[in-house]
């Protein structure tokens, strides 16, 4: 185990940002802190850091006790959202920076900035300013800096969250790629579940300060502990009380079928290659309701498939759930 | 493309809102200064020459430089000290502290004089007593004129520094750490190049301050000829004992120190432009 937390307690005054996290980061995985802002998956990360104070608790990297150690002596390397680019230095002596700190040699140090510009393809950009730079490129920048003091551990606060949406998918893949080639303890913080999804080996739902569930990609979104995890991977909605996803629920337009849900499409929406369907039930539950209510289920279908059943708005559909549709039951308030 | 479509103010208003500042400013500023610099002049160099070759000028110009140097050096590692202090630490008291910084903008100097007389006087001073059966004069001596001058400009380098350390924020110092910098590094390498050209305006605001400081000065001094008279004290006492010419010749080097100040502030600020 290259991180092991125990027992973490965190307040910031009144507000308890972490309560009783206990959780161990294997070597040479990426793994993603998932959860909505607030959530205290920023405050665990500076807290590996030791950008941040523990209240109670127990930090490990590597084996070596790392509690007490300020962030200088914890040889990580930390990605911050807004870059935190040494505005005054090029970008050679940006990434360069941990390096002279070291006292390693001129030769050695220039040598390894030229090979990390080159790992970020950055090279041609060495002597411009941070100013210079786009978004994108000072976040390459800035992890080419972290990653040049050879860190135990990589850590990443939201690294694309300050990017446009474009850049942030490449820069993603791009993350992959480079963890694929540099195999360090990646840890990135993200609130984006596709971000999440895509890129972890390992993801930690992080929620008020507790840890929901800890899992592979596949386990969180085949078999979420709670509506809570169901809920954030991705958009949700309610069939016969259970939370499932929009595109698991199949659409008939052939009659009533035992264990099926008739209903009136009552809103269509078309983005793209889907179609969106606000579906109000004509039986059970959501009898009667009023638009945009309780009872009201959306349903996610492909283009060519609504054309096909010949959707419109008013028209009757029974619904129900797909076979191997993944389905949680629905907590009454705590769902959000 | 926002200069093009920005609504402004008919023809008239802007030229008579030219003529009352312009006029304002020549009122106030540019004429008195210009008169001073005419009857320095008045008989081409002699007054200059006059009040330079009387030692006791001498010894006050030498005395402002020293006092408004050491004020400065003291303000300039204190000023950057409690600004780190102000913006990076959080501790009981800091928003007093911060007021606190501001009564010497506040406050006359004449009362800033009194109030470290009552201190360090050697008769009746709190601390006077122990310190001048020490051998240490403060009041009616040089410690106790630096302390003057360092009080009242001590705002300066704060105020320049603290709105550019907030703004920078914590984050490359964070990042300078987690790279393996200590604190002293860190100040060095990215938080001291950062505040660079505000920490220098701050210096040269607190440099011209000190030059020209005359109530604080004078209370502490004991204004004795040829010790303790300041360059400001100096034009006073000669204006009063009428010999004009070396007031206004003195006067005019002050004027010219100003000048040269913010001559130099005027060249610095630009370069700032790309760092702000």
């Amino acid at each position: 185990m290259s991180i092991e937390i125990k027992d973490i307690n965190k307040k910031f005054g009144d507000f308890v940002a972490l309560e009783d996290i206990s959780l161990n980061i294997p070597t040479g995985q990426l793994t993603a802190l998932l959860g909505p802002s607030g959530g205290g998956k920023s405050t665990l990360l500076r807290i590996i850091a030791g950008l941040e104070s523990t209240d109670e608790g127990t930090v490990h990297i590597e084996g070596v006790e790392a509690t007490h150690l300020p962030p200088q002596k914890r040889n990580v390397g930390f990605v911050f959202q807004h870059y935190a680019a040494f505005k005054h230095m090029s970008v050679a002596k940006n990434v360069a920076y941990g390096l002279e700190i070291r006292k390693r040699s001129k030769a050695d140090t220039k040598k390894r900035v030229a090979e990390l510009l080159e790992l970020v393809h950055l090279s041609q950009f060495a002597h411009r300013l941070p100013s210079q730079l786009s978004g994108g490129q000072r976040q390459r920048m800035a992890l080419a800096r972290a990653l040049a003091v050879e860190p135990t551990v990589l850590l990443l606060d939201e690294p694309f969250g300050a990017l446009d949406a474009k850049v942030r998918k490449e820069l993603r893949d791009w993350l992959r790629r480079l963890h694929d080639e540099v195999h360090v303890t990646t840890v990135f913080v993200t609130h984006d579940q596709e971000e999440a999804l895509e890129v972890a080996d390992e993801i930690v739902v992080i929620n008020n300060g507790r840890i929901e569930q800890i899992g592979s990609p596949d386990e969180l979104y085949d078999a979420p502990a709670n509506d809570f995890v169901m809920s954030f991977l991705g958009p949700v909605t309610t069939l016969e009380g259970l939370l499932m996803r929009p595109h698991d629920i199949d659409v008939s337009t052939a009659g009533e079928v035992a264990g099926t849900t008739p209903g009136e499409v009552v809103r269509m929406l078309r983005v793209g290659f889907e179609v969106r369907l606000t579906v109000r039930p004509t039986t059970g539950r959501g009898a009667g309701s009023s638009p945009g209510q309780e009872g009201d289920v959306t349903v996610v279908l492909t283009r060519s498939h609504a054309r096909e059943l010949g959707i419109d708005v008013g028209s009757t559909v029974w619904l129900s759930a797909n076979r191997g549709a993944t389905s949680v039951a629905r907590r009454a308030i705590a769902a959000v | 493309m926002a200069s093009a479509t920005r609504v402004r103010e008919p023809k008239p208003v802007r030229w008579a809102l030219r003529a009352i500042v312009t006029a304002y400013v020549f009122l106030l500023v540019l004429w008195p200064v210009s008169l001073v610099v005419k009857y320095t002049f008045a008989d081409g160099m002699t007054a200059m020459t006059t009040a330079l070759a009387e030692p006791d000028v001498r010894q006050a110009l030498r005395l402002t430089v020293m006092v408004a140097l050491i004020a400065v050096a003291v303000n300039l590692v204190f000023g950057v000290g409690i600004s780190l202090l102000l913006v990076r630490y959080e501790f009981p008291g800091k928003r007093v502290l911060s007021a606190l910084i501001d009564v010497p903008l506040s406050v006359s100097p004449i009362v800033v004089g009194l109030a470290l007389v009552l201190v360090y006087s050697p008769r009746n001073g709190l601390f006077g007593k122990g310190l001048s059966e020490a051998g240490i004069q403060v009041i009616f001596a040089s410690p106790g004129m630096v302390m003057a001058t360092v009080f009242v400009a001590l705002p300066l380098v704060i105020r320049e520094v603290v709105p550019v350390l907030q703004e920078i924020g914590d984050e490359q110092e964070q990042a300078s750490q987690s790279l393996g910098a200590n604190a002293f590094q860190t100040f060095r390498r990215i938080t001291l190049p950062s505040i660079k050209w505000a920490v220098v305006y701050g210096v040269v605001l607190a440099l011209a301050r000190s030059l020209g400081e005359y109530g604080a000065v004078k209370v502490v001094s004991g204004n004795v000829t040829g010790q303790s008279r300041t360059a400001t004290m100096i034009v006073e006492s000669k204006y009063q004992g009428f010999e004009q010419p070396a007031a206004y010749a003195v006067a005019f080097l002050l004027a010219m120190a100003s000048v040269v100040c913010i001559v130099v502030v005027g060249f610095l600020r630009p370069s700032t432009g790309d760092h702000s």
